[in-house]
């Protein structure tokens, strides 16, 4: 069974128990929420579209040479901020991300380098700020979150070069 | 962090959408950050045209449209999953586990929350939504937006350890593991600040 599968299954699973417990509690809550639901859903789609139809483009001008480049192992702290902002700016879902990383270990990126360049990609990554979490999340909650975080990859490189690992 | 149940391995076409694909709510109808990704769009799109002709635009358009339609079912089941825990979350349980008052140990619910949520972002910021919604507060939002991202089992089984090794991933994991608590802590503390003292000033 594929990890897509299953991941589906766990998924709608989820979806049908948690509306089963609204269908206990009423069938017209269950009618209201699950409008509510597809009515979000709606107006998400437009959205949706543009970003997955739009950031294969983006996606495909940023070259990713220039990326693995800036992580040396000697690099230093100045080469922690280019890698948060480095992870700030890669466009694309967790193949690109991770793969990037993965590149910049094997052509001699250092360690604390890439895991601030991993950590910022997934707590900051523009496009999925944009893209994903300011249209579900209130947009100053999302802005919040990201300025909150800010100081954790330059904190995951920090402790990555304390404790020599990995 | 206890719960962390490591036995389902997820998320790959859902992770897969998640950079690749995107989504926006109507809440705002069209605002500053719609137009930037337009312009943005239409500027790769166009130089993507100039350097490898319609040929390159017509297969980036239609390998997009195909991943747009594997991920439109989970964006309706995260959509579905949102609106439904909006409605039996009780809210005066959730603002006392999860809302301002909630101390460490609503930091704590939130971040194992995050870390156990089944899905992509699809299921993350909906239900994120949600918990707002029926009065977790920010920093216990932020404890599991963090969290769903930083040590979410999903993406870590599913890309993270295949792509950049278990040496890496198992360490990254470790050094991100309190960061979800000390970002919940730091949201409180400056919200806080930002908001109780202003109102406090009017």
């Amino acid at each position: 069974m594929s990890a897509a599968l299953l991941i589906d299954i766990i998924l709608w699973g989820t979806v049908i128990a948690v509306g089963f417990v609204v269908w206990r509690r009423g069938p017209k809550l269950m009618t209201a929420s699950f409008r509510e639901g597809t009515m979000s859903f709606i107006s998400v789609v437009p959205r949706i579209a543009l970003g997955v139809l739009g950031s294969g483009y983006v996606a495909a001008v940023i070259p990713q040479e220039i990326i693995t480049g800036w992580l040396g192992p000697d690099s230093g702290w100045l080469g922690v901020l280019t890698a948060v902002i480095a992870g700030a700016a890669t466009p694309g879902g967790p193949v690109i991300g991770f793969s990037i990383g993965a590149v910049a270990l094997k052509a001699g990126g250092g360690a604390p380098q890439v895991m601030a360049y991993v950590v910022a990609w997934a707590l900051f990554a523009f496009q999925r700020l944009l893209l994903w979490e300011i249209p579900f999340m209130p947009a100053r909650f999302v802005w919040f979150r990201a300025a909150v975080s800010m100081p954790f990859p330059f904190l995951a490189a920090a402790i990555a070069m304390a404790i020599g690992k990995p | 962090m206890s719960d962390q149940p490591p036995k389902e391995p997820a998320a790959p076409a859902d992770e897969a959408a998640e950079g690749e694909a995107s989504p926006r709510r109507a809440r705002k109808p069209i605002g500053w950050s719609l137009i930037a990704i337009v312009v943005l769009v239409v500027v790769s799109a166009t130089l993507v045209w100039r350097r490898d002709g319609i040929d390159g635009v017509l297969d980036i358009l239609f390998h997009d449209l195909k991943l747009f339609g594997g991920i439109l079912p989970r964006v309706f089941a995260g959509c579905l999953l949102g609106a439904f825990v909006a409605e039996i979350l009780p809210h005066d349980k959730v603002s006392r586990a999860l809302g301002p008052n909630s101390g460490l140990k609503g930091l704590l619910i939130g971040a194992a929350f995050g870390a156990i949520l089944p899905g992509g972002p699809f299921t993350a910021y909906p239900v994120a939504s949600a918990l707002l919604t029926v009065g977790a507060d920010f920093g216990a939002t932020i404890a599991m937006v963090v969290s769903w991202t930083l040590v979410g089992y999903g993406r870590a089984i599913a890309w993270e350890l295949p792509i950049m090794g278990t040496e890496f991933t198992l360490w990254r994991l470790v050094i991100s593991l309190p960061l979800p608590l000390i970002a919940g802590i730091l949201g409180r503390l400056v919200y806080v600040r930002m908001y109780t003292a202003r109102d406090a000033d009017e």
